[in-house]
């Protein structure tokens, strides 16, 4: 076992380098969350910026094109645990990602739970 | 013309006599056969594990002259590497795109080109578990030092730890090249088997009201944000461990590929065509380097069977289960912090293994209640655990290369 280009070293030497090797891992990750936390703050502060003075007039002239209607008469059906929202999704095509994921798990269709399914643009 | 003679001469260079040489080739081939049994039949990694199988017979098999290890062997930086383009066989030189940490990084590339890192960026808190997940990567290190393992050695043992086959392979082809076979079949086949690995570690760990918690949808990640974070990454982690820079660079050039919008092109041949080429090199190079006997130093065997590989293979599930426990410990943490809002099956997913551990997350939550859907709630911490055992090899790397 081993190889000439190595030495070997002592436990308490291994233990030191594990406990350095797991707080770099962690100090690389925490530093990647708060960069991403900071860049989402960033960008959604800018997008909100942006998109203050345009909505006001948007807002007054009609409701989203993309928001869910909700029909008065609909009955939910038998085992249903809720409504789905659509956000710019016919129901076709959420029929078809309802299945597509229910066949993914293996689990059936009435065991799962989908609260929204908004397309990403 | 002495037909006789003919028909002895033909024997002799057949590779049958070579059978009769060494029992571990013979023993070797059988492997292989089981390998792909399991590859075809039972579906364990096939895409990697029919190439992996194949490659072990092809060099295991005397006189087939395809791969010479025996050519590898010695100090990496003083290999002669037009002596072996001399003497080589086929797999030799493929081989080279392992010896010199070129598959792997192809690889991660393919990987970067294929994850979506929205899940991750939705809840930038589930990166404490990918990086608690890799505490098995450090217990496996610890425990080969203590059975006798060169540091060397023991670094790339703990990285199957991390769960993450091209990372593995890469470290291993720097660090420990002779421990490559069986360090790359461990790696694979627990992989593989993660749907029988973590439950019962994740069901002793954690309560049924923890297992039934439901957590709430997060807010979707712009597409600028997805834009700005490989370039970001990749600023910040080679900066940090410059040893990493070839697999976080191709990492994060692939998912640059994927998300910037206008490099389709790039990033479907990234995702299919560059992927199953490299897989195909990578695979069979691997499975190639397992020889049953390989006579090292001072004669002894030094090939895939020896009594290191044992070690190596319980090493590596132990690596696989103190990951496992190591993200739903700090699950547990984030399921306290939180006041019960995170459901702690997710810091299982921690262990890289996309996305196979992320379905394990689900399929366990689904278990105990089956109107919760944690699936894109794992695949945060999973898509984190390949930048942290990444990181992890990155690190190993720059002490002991």
């Amino acid at each position: 076992m081993g190889n000439n280009l190595s030495q070997g070293i002592p436990v308490s030497d291994a233990l030191v380098m594990s406990v350095v090797g797991f707080a770099i891992v962690f100090f690389v990750l925490v530093v990647l969350m708060a960069v991403i936390k900071i860049l989402r703050g960033a960008l959604e502060s800018l997008d909100k910026a942006k998109a203050a003075p345009a909505a006001a007039p948007v807002a007054a002239a009609a409701p989203s094109p993309a928001a869910p209607a909700k029909d008065p008469n609909m009955v939910p059906a038998k085992g249903s645990v809720g409504e789905i929202k659509l956000f710019d999704v016919d129901d076709k095509t959420a029929a078809l990602i309802m299945a597509i994921v229910a066949d993914e798990m293996q689990a059936p269709l009435n065991e799962l739970r989908f609260l929204s399914i908004r397309e990403k643009k | 013309m002495n037909i006789g003679q003919v028909l002895s001469d033909l024997w002799g260079q057949s590779g049958f006599v070579g059978l009769t040489n060494h029992w571990e080739n013979v023993v070797m081939i059988f492997i292989a056969c089981v390998l792909l049994y399991l590859a075809i039949v039972k579906k364990f990694e096939p895409l990697l594990l029919v190439g992996i199988a194949f490659g072990m017979l092809l060099s295991n098999l005397p006189s087939s002259e395809m791969m010479h290890m025996e050519l590898f062997q010695g100090d990496p930086k003083t290999l002669d590497y037009m002596n072996i383009l001399h003497h080589g066989g086929l797999l030799d030189i493929l081989y080279f795109g392992v010896k010199l940490g070129i598959y792997p990084c192809l690889i991660f590339m393919g990987v970067g080109a294929m994850t979506d890192f929205g899940p991750m960026m939705a809840r930038p808190s589930s990166m404490i578990l990918g990086a608690a997940a890799q505490i098995g990567v450090y217990c496996a290190f610890i425990l080969a030092i203590l059975l006798g393992f060169f540091p060397n050695e023991a670094a790339s043992i703990g990285i199957i730890g991390g769960a993450d086959g091209p990372t593995a392979i890469f470290l291993t082809a720097k660090l420990a090249p002779h421990l490559l076979g069986p360090i790359a079949i461990a790696a694979y086949s627990y992989m593989a088997l993660i749907p029988l690995i973590q439950p019962p570690i994740m069901r002793a760990l954690t309560t049924e009201a923890e297992r039934k918690v439901v957590m709430t949808q997060d807010k979707p990640v712009s597409k600028t944000t997805k834009i700005i974070f490989p370039v970001a990454v990749t600023i910040f982690v080679v900066l940090v461990l410059p040893s990493v820079a070839p697999l976080i660079g191709c990492l994060m050039l692939g998912n640059l590929f994927r998300e910037c919008g206008v490099v389709d092109r790039l990033s479907d041949t990234t995702q299919n065509a560059l992927m199953n080429i490299v897989t195909i090199f990578l695979s069979v190079t691997v499975g190639a380097t397992s020889v049953g006997y390989l006579p090292g130093a001072n004669g002894e065997n030094i090939g895939f069977l020896s009594a290191s590989t044992v070690k190596i293979i319980i090493l590596g599930l132990l690596a696989f289960c103190f990951s496992t426990a190591g993200g739903v410990i700090f699950g547990k943490i984030m399921y306290r912090l939180s006041g019960g809002k995170v459901n702690p099956l997710i810091g299982s997913a921690g262990v890289s293994a996309v996305p196979m551990a992320a379905r394990v997350s689900q399929i366990e939550g689904a278990k105990a209640n089956p109107a919760n859907f944690l699936l894109m709630h794992a695949m945060g911490p999973n898509v984190a655990g390949v930048i942290g055992s990444a990181v992890a090899a990155g690190f190993l790397l720059a002490v002991f290369g």
